[in-house]
């Protein structure tokens, strides 16, 4: 099963494999949420969107269905 | 001597200091305006270079990258591919921010390609120590084909070296820092052919923006070189990859970060203030204690104003020749003037608080806390701040919806913001609630004519809501719900920055009410004061002969009020007050409430102004403020006419009638169509009049 931004759990931290272009506005991508890139999940919003993550050094807030469009893989060494 | 001047753009990304580093370099050299045809706020401001050649730099909207996704960040594109706009920059300067170079530096490579001379600064160099960074600016120099400035416009450190960069502007590089038509050769190189005298990256600009490009027929480009849009689109991720590789591979080697000397207040203070109940918390005693601040701070300066504004209106009664045109200026002109000024305080106390909430990164955290709340009513987190600024006033409000990418969840904030209470409709309710709410405490310490205000403002709140839960049902359009907030780090707001943005919006406020409350109390007064000569021209006559007819005795001085009020109910006013009483008497309003009702359509706060023009006009008491006169006026059964139902009936009207026209022309611009400003203007009027009707005919 392809594991997506939106389940990673608070503190852990995974790299972007695939984004679906056609749901992730540009701005996005232009933050750094692009493939390769490391993102960790920093804080879940009260009833449980949206999500807090750091990419690139952005420090960005989406909402959970934008998360979903998002792929990742689990670094091997999680902390 | 020869005076030369260079005009500069200052470009980067939000949150970067951008706004600091102009407050830097120009002071209060600024003038605010509107770029033509577009509400985007339009900020120029001079700097002296040397002694003979001076700086104009023009502020343009933040932005993160050249593809634009909103009106703001076009207006930088239209700027920067037009050579002939009068602003077009001899040189870019590009802000960006030590801790979040990389990313700031891919608007940097998009503007280089646009083959402009570019400075580079690197703001808020204070924290490098703090952060553990290390730059070595000769290799980022020499690899990004630009020169540095190192800054800290908040220790005022390397804004001379901004200055003279600018100087010698014309030694710098404009060759691009890297190709990015690699991205698709085959492609690019047809551009190329077809378009040999245009510059690559612009004619990408054309294909992939709606932007305007004089030089160019869009069209043709279009016609010939278009692409899917998803093919556009991985085109453009393809192209931001890229540059991002380039950013990269520099930073590599030019900037060092040690890891180990970094400390993140960031993520300690997100953790609470993000934090699912103490969050809720602080955000709400947040509010409170600007709502607490703004009543009970601002009136020692509103009572002194209010004092200074009652003893110029006496010494301009007392030193003009008497006559209807002194009454318009001491009666008419000063105390709207002064019913508008006396409010300077509270509208800047709560320019000061939202400007420190967005200046301080608190408020994309409340965007953060608030999102999946405010959803649930067809509201986007981002509406929070419309709403909260819209309780200063409805048109910044408006515009500041802009952000938010979901084109229903804007269109319904913009729709409901004017429900908030905004500072315009302050004058109306304080002078109805002290004249129909008693000044007493319930409980032991609250102000009941405290407590009526608050209710008011929580009943403009609560408005929007349910506007925004109605319309979340009505409006059946889809639109993707792009939701993008940066979480900036937390800052100390400048108190520069902050002064400068109170002072600009304070002075807009009252220069823009001022001139209508002017134009409308001439108006009002000469209305007033006119009317058909075969009444109006002979009221003297025509009282004098219904006195006489009766064959009472009666003082003079009564028959001078007679006359005058006479001459005011056949007055022009008068006449078109009485053909709109049918209206407006299920409310339980006169004719003179009525006119007052009808003139704040042009803008709420007119209300006070215009009662104020209306009874000096008919009437030869001099002595007596507003609020005294409002009490004295009678129906002609004898009983007051501010009484509590047409009190509250008054209140209800002024909470939910739109009665804005600059709000209105702000929602026409904003929507770009006559149809939501009309709709607008229709409900919340419409239902103001049903509530205010209800009411008045319960109380009464």
């Amino acid at each position: 099963m392809k594991l997506t931004l939106a389940q990673l759990k608070k503190g852990q931290k995974g790299i972007i494999a695939d984004v679906n272009i056609d749901e992730i506005p540009l701005k996005l991508l232009e933050m750094g949420c692009l493939p390769g890139n490391v993102v960790e999940l920093v804080q879940i919003a009260p009833f449980g969107d949206p999500l807090y993550f750091i990419f690139n050094d952005s420090h960005v807030a989406i909402r959970l269905e934008t998360a979903k469009e998002i792929e990742i893989t689990l670094e091997n060494t999680t902390n | 001597m020869t005076h030369k001047t260079i005009k500069v753009a200052l470009i980067g990304n939000p949150n970067t200091g951008k706004t600091s580093v102009f407050n830097q370099l120009t002071g209060l050299r600024q003038q605010v305006g509107n770029y033509p045809g577009i509400t985007v706020e339009k900020k120029i401001g001079s700097c002296k270079l040397s002694e003979n050649v001076k700086a104009t730099i023009l502020d343009l909207p933040g932005t993160y990258s050249l593809n634009a996704s909103s009106i703001d960040e076009n207006v930088v594109i239209e700027l920067l591919m037009n050579k002939n706009d009068e602003y077009f920059p001899d040189v870019a300067v590009v802000v960006t921010e030590v801790e979040n170079l990389k990313r700031n530096l891919l608007l940097f490579t998009q503007i280089k390609d646009l083959e402009i001379p570019t400075i580079l600064v690197i703001n808020m160099s204070d924290r490098m120590a703090k952060k553990g960074i290390d730059l070595d600016i000769p290799f980022l120099e020499k690899e990004l084909k630009t020169k540095i400035a190192l800054v800290s416009s908040r220790k005022n450190i390397g804004i001379d070296s901004i200055k003279n960069l600018i100087l010698n502007y014309e030694s710098l590089s404009t060759e691009p820092c890297l190709n990015a038509s690699v991205i698709d050769v085959d492609y690019f190189d047809k551009l190329r052919r077809a378009f040999p005298n245009q510059l690559l990256y612009k004619l990408w600009l054309v294909i992939t923006q709606d932007v305007n490009f004089l030089n160019l027929d869009r069209n043709e480009v279009q016609s010939n070189f278009t692409k899917s849009k998803t093919e556009l689109k991985r085109l453009q991720q393809k192209e931001t990859i890229k540059r991002y590789q380039f950013i990269n591979d520099t930073l590599k080697i030019g900037q060092k970060i040690d890891v180990s000397k970094a400390t993140d207040i960031r993520a300690k203070l997100d953790r609470v203030l993000t934090h699912k109940f103490f969050g809720y918390v602080i955000f709400f005693g947040i509010l409170m204690l600007i709502f607490q601040s703004i009543f009970n701070w601002s009136s020692v300066p509103m009572d002194f104003i209010d004092e200074t504004f009652t003893s110029l209106a006496s010494y301009a009664k007392s030193h003009l020749p008497a006559g209807e045109f002194t009454n318009l200026i001491a009666e008419g002109i000063i105390p709207g003037i002064g019913g508008i000024v006396i409010f300077v305080p509270q509208i800047a106390f709560l320019f000061l608080f939202i400007s420190v909430l967005e200046e301080s990164g608190y408020m994309s955290r409340v965007v953060f806390l608030m999102d999946k709340i405010m959803r649930r009513y067809g509201l986007s987190g981002k509406s929070v701040v419309p709403l909260i600024s819209g309780t200063a006033c409805a048109i910044p409000a408006i515009m500041s919806a802009r952000n938010i990418e979901n084109w229903k969840e804007r269109l319904i904030t913009i729709l409901v913001t004017p429900f908030t209470t905004c500072s315009a409709r302050l004058p109306v309710y304080a002078i109805l609630i002290s004249l129909i709410i008693p000044d007493e405490k319930i409980l032991g310490f609250f102000n009941l004519q405290g407590l009526t205000l608050m209710v008011l403002y929580l009943l403009g709140f609560f408005m929007a809501i349910v506007s925004a839960i109605i319309l979340n049902k009505v409006l059946q359009f889809k639109s993707k719900s792009y939701f993008v907030v940066e979480m900036p780090s937390y800052k100390i707001p400048m108190f520069k920055n902050v002064g400068i943005n109170v002072l600009e919006k304070t002075k807009a406020f009252v220069f823009g009410a001022g001139k209508i409350i002017l134009a409308i109390s001439i108006i009002l007064w000469f209305l007033g004061s006119h009317g058909p000569k075969e009444t109006f021209g002979n009221a003297q006559q025509i009282v004098e002969n219904e006195v006489y007819s009766s064959k009472l005795k009666i003082n003079p001085s009564v028959i001078e009020d007679n006359v005058a009020a006479y001459k005011l109910e056949n007055s022009y006013i008068g006449i078109i007050g009485r053909s709109i009483e049918p209206v407006i008497k299920p409310l339980g309003y006169d004719w003179k409430i009525g006119i007052a009702v009808v003139t704040s359509f042009a803008a709420r706060e007119v209300f006070v102004g215009t009662l104020a023009t209306i009874y000096s006009v008919g009437n030869s008491d001099d002595e007596t403020t507003i609020k005294n006169k409002m009490a004295a006026e009678i129906k002609p059964d004898g009983t007051k006419i501010f009484n509590f139902a047409t009190g509250v009936s008054l209140l209800l009207f002024y909470a939910f009638a739109m009665q804005c026209i600059s709000t209105l022309a702000i929602v026409k611009k904003e929507t770009n169509s006559w149809k939501w400003p009309i709709i607008q203007l229709i409900f919340m009027s419409g239902f103001a009049y049903l509530v205010a009707l209800s009411a008045y005919q319960i109380l009464k």
